[in-house]
This record gives C-alpha cells, structure tokens and sequence, in this order.
C-alpha cells in the first residue's frame, strides 16, 4: 500500500511545478484602422504630459530630469495629485462621481517610451512604479473616503474609485536611437 | 523502582508502521491539490523580473504563454544564444505569434475569448526589441489582455 502511494507521490513530484502564475496586468491599446489618415483627436497640452524615457542602457528620464527608479514612485503621485495647483503640473476637472461627490480629476496622462535596447527588467520596474503609484493613490483615497483598503471596496465603491483616479498610461511605440542592438 | 526498569530496558518494540500509508497518501494529496501540471518543456531559460503590484491569473484554462528568453545549454549550437521566442513546445519567428493566438482562440469556448489573457514570460536580459514586435503583433490579433509575468522580490524592502 505505502510502495504504491510512494509511487504516486514522486510521480506528482517530478511532474508537476509549484509555481503561482502572477505578473502585471496591462492592455494594449488597439490597433487603429488601417485606413485612419490624419488622427482628429486634440492635442494634448504639454503640462498635462509626464514624460517617462527609458534609453538604451537603462537610464531613466522623467520630465527632462535623470532620475533612479526609487524617485519616480513619489514623481509620478505629485504629478497625478497636483497638491499645490502647479501651473507645470496637469489640469484638473471637476467631476461629480458618486460616493464621493464633486471631486477635481486630474487630466494629466503618463506617456512612458523605451527604447529598442532597453532592458525588460528595467521596463518592468518602471512599469511597476507607475502602476503602483496609482494603486498607492487610490488605496489613500479608499481609506480616506471609505475607511477601507481599495481590495476591500466592493465594486461600485471601487468604480468610483478608479472614476476618481484614473490610471492613464500609454506607451509610446520604441525608437531605435541608442543604436547597438 | 528496579520493577519499573527492568521491562524497559529489554527490547524497545518497534515503530509500527501500520499508519505509514496514511502519512503517505496525506503527501500526495497535498502535493495533488497545491500544484499544477507542466504543460511545456521548457526550450528557453527565463529568469523573470520582479514586481511588487502583482496580480494573480486566475483561470489557467484561458492563459496563453509565450516564453522568450536565451535558448537553454542544448539548443545553443542550434539556436544560438540570442533571446528568442518560444510558443508551445516550438521556436517560433515574431509573425507566428497571430496564428498561434488563432489556434488558442479556437480551442477555447466562444463565450470565453473575451476573457483571454497572455501571459508573457521574458527573460531579465532581454533587450525590449523583441518584447515591441511582439507587442505589435498581439495588437494586430487583437489579443490586447496580456500579464508580464514576474515574480515577488525576496525581502520587502
């Protein structure tokens, strides 16, 4: 009895993997229709941009400034809250959303672009900062508003949530300019 | 006090084994229920990047995997060792990508394509050329819920 319940157990050993698949979610935009000339969507002003550049040998701009990838987190926050109503910083617009009530959502959009020899690690990381600073701004304003973390809002709450704080990031298609494949 | 001694010190009985089955299947149940089956052998190393915003997948049944990575110690004579992309149990080229979300589509359930998810597996050391094209290609197939798959980093902070 116990030979064979050995046996069992060693095959399920070699045969199966213990791992949990996790990673970061995204979507992809989609695609625009081939026969899309000239886009008529208004340009977007210059302040309501925070731009994130990644280069060939993983350097990382924001907004014209070199910066490591622990400051982008805070960067990235300031830029979506505008704290002190900066003129560099976006714009906002009041919105009457539910729950929470008129509430000034800012228009600011991430742009993040990479280049063709960046790194996946680094793109990773960066793509983690801004994701989680999102995450960080709405969990502060579930607390503040629902006395609750942002996992543990149910869906209506967390729809007003995300109506508050969107989370807009696009990404640039890369450039080939640091050369050196 | 010598009463108590004596029967002691004889002979130790001997461990019974009768529950040994029992511990045994207790095992295999647990190692059963917490893990999954390997699907693919693996042709590429991937060494994932780490992640702090992760979420989990949640059906596996609706994950497609794409792996790209540096061919393992075998392939390299065949293949090189530039990163290179694996679907399947294949290499493949950047253009079998639309086929091959083709195929996982229409394996599937219709109600359920909606709720299709790839995941992407990439080595650390990839340059991010490969992961762009790749990109591109799940746009145009129109397989726009993707996952960087990566892993949690050892210590918090």
């Amino acid at each position: 009895m116990a030979d064979i319940a050995f046996m069992l157990l060693i095959f399920f050993l070699v045969a199966t993997t213990m791992d949990v698949d996790s990673g970061l979610e995204r979507v992809l935009p989609q695609m625009p229709p081939e026969n899309q000339e000239q886009d008529d969507t208004p340009p977007i002003k210059e302040r309501n941009v925070f731009s994130v550049l990644l280069d060939a040998n993983n350097r990382l701009m924001v907004e014209g400034e070199l910066i490591r990838v622990e400051d982008l987190r805070e960067k990235a926050k300031e830029f979506m809250t505008n704290p002190r109503n900066l003129e560099t910083l976006p714009e906002t617009k009041p919105t009457e959303i539910p729950f929470i009530g008129n509430f000034e959502v800012t228009k600011g959009v991430i742009s993040l672009r990479n280049d063709f020899g960046t790194q996946y690690g680094m793109y990773i990381s960066v793509q983690n900062e801004l994701v989680a600073a999102v995450n960080e701004l709405r969990d502060e304003m579930a607390s503040s508003t629902f006395g609750k973390t942002y996992a543990n809002c149910n869906s209506e709450q967390r729809e007003a949530i995300r109506m508050a704080i969107p989370s807009r990031i696009s990404e640039a298609e890369p450039k080939m300019v640091g050369g050196k494949k | 006090m010598s009463k108590f001694r004596k029967s002691n010190a004889k002979d130790t009985p001997a461990v019974s084994t009768a529950s040994l089955p029992d511990i045994v299947f207790m095992l295999l149940f647990f190692f059963m229920v917490t893990t999954t089956m390997r699907e693919v052998t693996l042709k590429v190393r991937t060494t994932l990047p780490t992640a702090t915003e992760l979420s989990k997948l949640e059906k596996k049944s609706l994950v497609s995997y794409i792996y790209v990575g540096p061919p393992q110690k075998q392939y390299t004579k065949m293949f090189g060792t530039e990163p290179r992309i694996q679907l399947n149990d294949v290499f493949a080229k950047v253009s079998d990508i639309p086929d091959f979300i083709l195929a996982e589509r229409a394996a599937r359930d219709e109600a359920e394509i909606p709720f299709m998810v790839t995941s992407l597996k990439v080595d650390e050391f990839t340059k991010m050329q490969i992961v762009g094209e790749i990109k591109q290609e799940l746009r145009k197939a129109a397989a726009l819920h993707i996952n960087y798959s990566s892993r949690k980093p050892l210590q918090n902070k």
